[in-house]
């Protein structure tokens, strides 16, 4: 625990010595002849391609010499889009970008948006923030593990986790109204407070789930089966993870201790008790475990939260950045101009830039908000942890079979709407 | 071996727990007073429309599905001549119903509006207020679940 007692954002001094080690292919193209090599597509209606992936496999026989992505099968101009909406507008743009973890996408803009303002949202929308960015972690490996299970070929596990994520989205749909797209963090708080019993609810639920994880680890953690598709499959060294710029549980997984949790704790994660996972191999079992134990953290966290909830309000008590209420709105002509002010023109935000990440259950998303004063963005620049990871998709799936190529598919746990954007 | 064993006592037993799935058309899954579904525009008790074309909705909706016109009616109150909204382009954010001075336009609890054609959900006026008349007893104890928290 003593090196999350400084924080450190650059990698330290001696990785500057630490060579680039491309692809073994780029090196082995002058030695082997290539003349029998196959070309294929894989993707993009591939149903392990988890969306739209398409990559282009150079085929050594049934090895794997090259996978080159080809991307922007789902891009939606998201970041130029919100150049021309203002910052509540853009809100929901978020939630479509990791579809799978919906809430940390919107925390991370509404903590960027927060910091150029200069504001500090009250404690209770601090510790909503963290117990749903908690949940939404768990909703996130519950898919990723579901939909790495299923491309190795178990299919039950699937259907036994999307019951769980089915739990999941549920309480999304009591806070926010959605299941999915909540637009539930604002910036300034929380849109709404948490309804009556939903606290119970999470806390029964969660007092359940660790039993969900133990049967998974169950079936997997020791399978035979499990450890032939996983173990040695998709290794990348804690150098090279960095050098690829990977964050998040594929960088953890090769060992490096390293979350931004931790790191430079935002909202409520400085209140809370909670271990890092750390793997040792850098495969896609060693990524499994650290996944299924974050899981369990997260579920420490969710208690910690629930306990601990303090009472209040859950947005800021500032008029000229969040709307009245709605009581207040239909009587007081003040705060009825407020509300038409923020709902047409929306808040003005002073000039400057900030780069906000979070750790999203994929890794280190991230925020490079600038603004000219007006109240849309000058500009917002994503930064999609699993971009850096489908990069390094060549280095990862160098000389494996086709079958792990899908299982590193698996393991990576991308998501197209970040990616494509 | 013995793993192979737990897995399969594992998954044996799964066969016999209680089924997650429901049966949908006749079951439907439990839904939060804050629900956002089909759009609803809303009448007074006394059967006057609620909307006063005040344009909010219209500039607060990021997916620009809402379209309205207005114009002063004979006896002098303002309301809308035309309520389009672009049920395809839309994104169910609720933002519309956030901006709504007067409760107007709402997110029913309806989510049973597929249809076969692109046309029939491109929603107008006449469309939106059956809705709202269809659906007005849902969504009023909808709001008053909510008030409290809005």
């Amino acid at each position: 625990m003593g090196q999350f007692s400084k924080i450190f954002l650059a990698p330290p001094n001696e990785t500057n010595k630490w060579k680039h080690s491309f692809p073994r292919h780029k090196f082995d193209d002058k030695l082997v002849d290539h003349t029998g090599d196959w070309y294929i597509n894989f993707g993009p209606q591939h149903p392990s391609a988890h969306g739209v992936l398409r990559l282009v496999i150079r085929l050594q026989g049934e090895q794997v010499i090259t996978a080159t992505p080809h991307i922007g099968l789902l891009h939606r101009g998201t970041e130029k889009l919100i150049e021309y909406k203002t910052y509540t507008q853009a809100l929901p743009y978020f939630d479509r970008l990791d579809y799978v973890s919906m809430m940390c996408n919107e925390q991370c803009f509404s903590m960027a948006i927060e910091k150029l303002l200069n504001i500090e949202v009250p404690l209770r929308a601090k510790y909503i923030r963290t117990l749903f960015a908690e949940l939404t972690r768990i909703l996130n490996h519950l898919l990723g593990m579901a939909a790495h299970a299923l491309d190795i070929g178990c299919m039950s596990p699937f259907f036994w986790l999307f019951d769980e994520r089915e739990k999941l989205m549920e309480f999304y749909e009591r806070v926010s109204g959605a299941r999915m797209h909540s637009a539930y963090i604002r910036p300034g708080g929380v849109a709404l407070d948490l309804p009556l019993g939903i606290m119970d609810d999470i806390h029964e639920w969660a007092s359940k789930f660790g039993g969900k994880i133990d049967e998974i680890e169950d079936l997997f953690s020791e399978s035979p089966s499990w450890l032939l598709r996983t173990k040695n499959i998709g290794i990348i060294s804690a150098e090279d993870a960095i050098l690829y710029g990977f964050s998040g549980v594929m960088l953890r997984g090769s060992g490096i201790k390293w979350d931004i949790r931790k790191a430079e704790p935002y909202d409520a994660y400085s209140l809370v008790e909670f271990d890092v996972p750390v793997g040792r191999n850098g495969d896609c079992y060693d990524r499994y475990l650290c996944r299924i134990q974050e899981m369990r953290q997260s579920l420490r966290i969710i208690e910690q939260c629930l306990n601990n909830m303090p009472t209040g309000e859950v947005r800021i008590d500032d008029a000229k950045i969040v709307p009245p209420r709605r009581k207040d709105m239909k009587s007081s002509m003040e705060a009825l101009i407020h509300h038409f002010k923020l709902f047409s023109q929306g808040f003005h935000v002073p000039p400057g830039c900030t780069y906000t990440c979070i750790e999203a259950p994929k890794g280190e998303f991230g925020v490079y908000l600038v603004s000219d004063g007006s109240s849309k963005p000058y500009r917002c620049k994503i930064k999609a942890p699993g971009f850096a990871h489908l990069a390094g998709i060549e280095k990862l799936t160098a000389y494996h079979f086709i079958p792990d190529l899908v299982a590193i598919i698996g393991t990576l746990d991308i998501v197209f709407g970040e990616i494509d954007r | 071996m013995h793993q192979l064993l737990l897995s399969l006592a594992l998954v044996l037993t799964k066969v016999f727990r209680e089924p997650a799935t429901i049966n949908y058309p006749f079951e439907k899954g439990p839904l939060s007073p804050r629900f956002r579904g089909e759009h609803a525009l809303r009448r007074y008790p006394s059967g006057e429309e609620r909307c006063i074309a005040c344009k909010l909705c219209e500039a607060i909706c990021p997916a620009q599905a809402i379209t309205i016109e207005a114009e002063e009616r004979a006896d002098g109150s303002r309301r809308t001549t035309r309520y389009d909204i672009d049920m395809t382009k839309c994104i169910y954010c609720g933002f519309c119903q956030e901006a709504c001075p007067v409760d107007a336009i709402v997110e029913g609890p309806n989510f049973e509006f597929s249809t076969e054609t692109h046309e029939e959900l491109l929603y107008n006026k006449e469309k939106l207020l059956n809705n709202g008349d269809k659906w007005e007893v849902e969504i009023a104890s909808n709001l008053h679940a909510d008030h409290l928290y809005r």
